[in-house]
């Protein structure tokens, strides 16, 4: 949050500040109406970006094109890299791609399987992505991993067990773990809370929050659940039918929606 | 010589020799690099060597001296069963001697006399892709080659350490050609690993089930992937050979009878034949077993 405010403290220094991506006229179709089409919006630096929506919107789409996964139809995502400077991520090598990818990025699965390697230990799990980046020295590997696994609050002695024998919530803390172990810039969320009981999401917001706000991660947080982008987004991107309807700081949409769709998304959470 | 009649020089077919011999120029223009190529039928099931000895057929020639060994001996069904069908089908001299062969067709060991610049040493590959373990589309691996993506692979050595305190890898261990492509040197012990670097002779391998073939051209480098804090380490053992006294070769355990009783032996017979010729003797060396081990 500290960064944001910092951000936003002279308006000139504002604009000097160039966004970490941006994206252009994106388009993406498997069939008419099923997709996402005409993205257009920057990310800047230390920002928590929450996109919206009913299921069949187009979020996870429109996701999967940002973090370089899935290849659109038309449009541009250019993002700023530290070592490669201003990229087009789809004009661009492969091999940059797949650099940044265990680098400078990080994706949370919605679902932990997706994103962990579930026949290896929580411990190469972690360290799987030091070593892509070229760590060799197994004790400061298994370090980090211990460092990294009290971080998300999971019991530095599960260290050498598999992922299929911890609980949902363990798995989806040792993913955000995983990836965050390189000091990642910017972070893509799918869902991180789904599937898990009331109890650990708000657990699970507690620690991403602290961890985003002290690491100064920008991310792009895709849910359907209002709270959860109350909670951590700075801003939101409501989409429907493929397209974004609104944008808008957190609290301004949430609390004073104007577009139709939103102010029916809005007043469908329970009151009490 | 002679060769048996119907069948071409050494049973292959001249168009199928010539596109394996293709596929093994490119293995050697890049090492490591594992070249898909049109694996054929042989007559035994994949997994006997058919790869190996598809490879030895199309580089056999009639002054070829051949040399065929499972798991370090001439002398077991698959050693036998393949050096005989080459003398059969391609009439070449075959011998038991390491010095003296010009071919050798190997599962699971490379000699322990230092192979000479002559010489070709043909390996029968099961998993040619090392990456199998982490990786299983090949699209994938495939792709982390052509990238040179290899940190996954030392996940493989982190979970050895994590649970036995050290790399227990033992066998199959992962190596760079060249410091480009990650190789899987076939399921010889980790013991013989250090021999493949910078070997005078000709290195290929043939994987039959898998269909590929890759090599390691003469003097190139081979090494084994460890961590900075575990590094490398061959095999080693308390006991010497009990036949030739050796210390420094690779030996098998022998369990000699039903009460537990066992002994080491050289697992590279010629090897061990050589020394006990030379003089040299182990503590069995006068036990009848000795001598069934190196007739």
């Amino acid at each position: 949050m500290n960064t944001v405010v910092d951000l936003l403290t002279s308006a000139s220094e504002w604009q000097d500040i160039a966004p970490l991506l941006s994206v252009r006229e994106l388009n993406k179709f498997y069939a008419p109406g099923k997709g996402c089409g005409d993205i257009n919006f920057d990310l800047y630096p230390g920002e928590v970006l929450g996109i919206v929506g009913e299921s069949g919107s187009g979020k996870s789409t429109l996701l999967s094109c940002l973090s370089a996964r899935l290849t659109p139809d038309s449009g541009n995502v250019i993002y700023n890299s530290e070592q490669f400077g201003e990229m087009d991520l789809y004009a661009c090598e492969e091999s940059m791609r797949r650099v940044l990818m265990r680098s400078e990025w990080g994706i949370v699965h919605q679902h932990a399987r997706d994103g962990l390697r579930m026949n290896v230990s929580a411990g190469a799990n972690i360290g799987e992505r030091l070593m892509a980046v070229g760590e060799r020295h197994y004790g400061d590997i298994r370090a980090k991993a211990e460092e990294w696994l009290t971080a998300v609050e999971i019991d530095t002695g599960r260290i050498d067990d598999r992922p299929s024998q911890f609980s949902g919530g363990m798995q989806q803390r040792l993913q955000i773990a995983r990836n965050l172990v390189t000091h990642p810039k910017l972070v893509f969320m799918d869902e991180p809370t789904g599937g898990l009981d009331v109890s650990v999401q708000a657990k699970l917001l507690d620690l991403l929050r602290n961890l985003v706000s002290r690491l100064g991660l920008s991310v792009i947080i895709v849910t359907h659940d209002l709270a959860v982008a109350r909670l951590l987004a700075h801003r939101l991107m409501v989409m429907r039918r493929g397209e974004v309807v609104e944008t808008g700081l957190t609290d301004q949409v949430l609390d004073d929606p104007q577009h139709p769709y939103t102010q029916l998304l809005v007043s469908s959470i329970l009151q009490n | 010589m002679s060769t048996a009649t119907g069948y071409n020089f050494a049973y292959l077919d001249e168009q199928s020799k010539r596109m394996i011999r293709r596929a093994i120029l490119k293995g050697v223009a890049i090492p490591g690099y594992q070249v898909p190529f049109g694996g054929r039928e042989m007559p035994l099931p994949h997994g006997w060597g058919t790869g190996g000895m598809q490879v030895t057929a199309s580089v056999i020639g009639e002054a070829d001296k051949l040399k065929v060994i499972d798991q370090g001996a001439d002398d077991t069904t698959n050693a036998v069963s393949i050096r005989r069908f080459f003398a059969h089908t391609a009439g070449v001299e075959t011998t038991e001697q390491t010095a003296e062969a010009t071919l050798i067709q190997t599962r699971h060991r490379i000699p322990e006399r230092p192979l000479q610049a002559d010489q070709i040493l043909i390996y029968q590959v099961p998993i040619p892709e090392p990456l199998r373990f982490i990786e299983p589309r090949e699209s994938e691996t495939r792709k982390m080659h052509a990238l040179s993506e290899y940190g996954a692979m030392q996940v493989k050595l982190y979970e050895d350490v994590a649970r036995f305190g050290h790399i227990a890898t033992s066998y199959d261990y992962p190596v760079m050609v060249n410091n480009r492509y990650m190789m899987d040197p076939s399921p010889i012990p980790k013991f013989d690993n250090p021999k493949m670097s910078m070997m005078p002779a000709l290195q290929l391998f043939g994987a039959g089930f898998e269909k590929r073939i890759y090599a390691v051209p003469p003097f190139t480098q081979v090494e084994s992937l460890d961590f900075d804090d575990h590094p490398f380490e061959v095999q080693s053992w308390d006991e010497a050979c009990a036949i030739c006294g050796s210390d420094h070769s690779f030996l098998d355990e022998v369990i000699t009878d039903d009460n537990g009783s066992k002994m080491f032996v050289c697992s590279d017979t010629d090897y061990c034949r050589e020394r006990v010729e030379q003089g040299f003797v182990g503590t069995a060396a006068d036990l009848p077993i000795a001598e069934v081990g190196t007739n």
